[in-house]
């Protein structure tokens, strides 16, 4: 049973592949580009969620699967968004914490040798 | 098989209604190959310890007050002209995705038991993906010895990106280097018929495509929180 189930046409597997070449190349010119601030950053999610979604659902077959074993899997990792704001929140208390006793940094960076 | 009896005696229907019978069945849950329920669990408990990392990575960059370097010139190269942002970066990403590619044509010939094409197909997966290992350790030594960063120090910023680093992309490369051996033990058994003799199933290489697939995505994760952000 599960053999035919899990035979897609190759056609819908050569798309995706060429997608994700297509994404990848995009996420790589938000950078060449130098986009900054929240629109690099929006982009830069956007096209992170469309790659990972093409990889789990077609690759990854989940398209196909039965909803308990979607649900099983993809629901606990919501609770990671949780885990996100709360971390981030904290590292935001954290970061003011040492400006206001420490005062800012003094640290001279120091351009990468090439 | 849209009327499948299951052995609690409830149908096998889409949906909601589907999903309640599973949960009630007698004896599984998942009506699918033990292995590849196995191989789902796993990955969900490994994608929790990558969050782990890359939550973590958040954290220690919020907090820093000294400035994070900035990726797009840490990593890149120059062939003699000037250097190339991301450039190592952007073709392990599209080694990556092709042996991705190559992974799934792999899975599909298995099943249409094409055990040749489904051991070369393999094999070329994990040629990729020794190729992605070992740029990945270039790119350890041009940072490890060039650029003088450590776990607990580095000249360009924040300290913490030393430690981020290598621990985010240790445990991924760690990750690709088990596939790869995975991989090769897999095709191997392809070709030499192991699995014939245990009753022609090939759904090992669709379980051995999932983790391929999970360490491509974890790839995009830190591609785009690590080097792009």
């Amino acid at each position: 049973m599960a053999a035919e189930g899990q035979q897609h046409p190759l056609k819908i597997y050569y798309m995706i592949w060429a997608l994700l070449f297509v994404v990848s190349f995009f996420s790589y010119m938000v950078d060449y580009l130098h986009f900054h601030g929240a629109l690099r950053w929006t982009l830069i999610l956007i096209f992170m969620f469309v790659k990972a979604g093409f990889i789990v659902a077609i690759f990854m077959h989940m398209t196909w699967e039965r909803l308990a074993l979607k649900l099983a899997i993809l629901g606990p990792p919501v609770a990671i968004l949780v885990l996100i704001g709360l971390m981030s929140l904290e590292g935001g208390y954290v970061e003011n914490s040492r400006i206001e006793n420490y005062g800012e940094s003094t640290f001279v960076p120091e351009a990468p040798a090439h | 098989m849209s009327e499948a009896v299951l052995d609690s005696g409830a149908v096998e229907a889409p949906g909601a209604k589907g999903l309640v019978n599973d949960w009630s069945r007698d004896k599984q849950v998942f009506g699918v190959p033990w292995g590849k329920a196995m191989m789902w669990i796993f990955l969900l408990s490994d994608t929790f310890i990558f969050s782990c990392f890359l939550v973590g990575y958040m954290s220690v960059r919020i907090a820093t007050t000294d400035p994070w370097p900035v990726p797009s010139e840490v990593f890149a190269l120059s062939f003699g002209g000037d250097p190339i942002p991301l450039v190592l970066i952007a073709i392990m990403t599209f080694i990556l995705i092709t042996s991705s590619g190559t992974m799934a044509l792999a899975v599909n010939m298995g099943y249409r038991k094409d055990r040749k094409k489904t051991f070369w197909l393999m094999v070329a997966t994990a040629i990729l993906g020794a190729s992605f290992v070992g740029m990945q350790a270039f790119e350890w030594s041009k940072l490890i010895i060039d650029e003088g960063v450590r776990p607990w120090y580095n000249p360009m910023g924040a300290a913490q990106f030393g430690s981020s680093f290598f621990m985010i992309t240790g445990f991924h490369g760690m990750h690709v280097t088990a596939g790869v051996i995975y991989l090769l033990i897999i095709a191997f058994r392809v070709r030499n018929g192991f699995y014939e003799k245990r009753g022609g199933k090939y759904e090992i290489v669709e379980i051995a495509g999932l983790y391929w697939h999970f360490v491509d995505l974890v790839w995009v994760f830190i591609f785009a929180f690590f080097y792009l952000w």
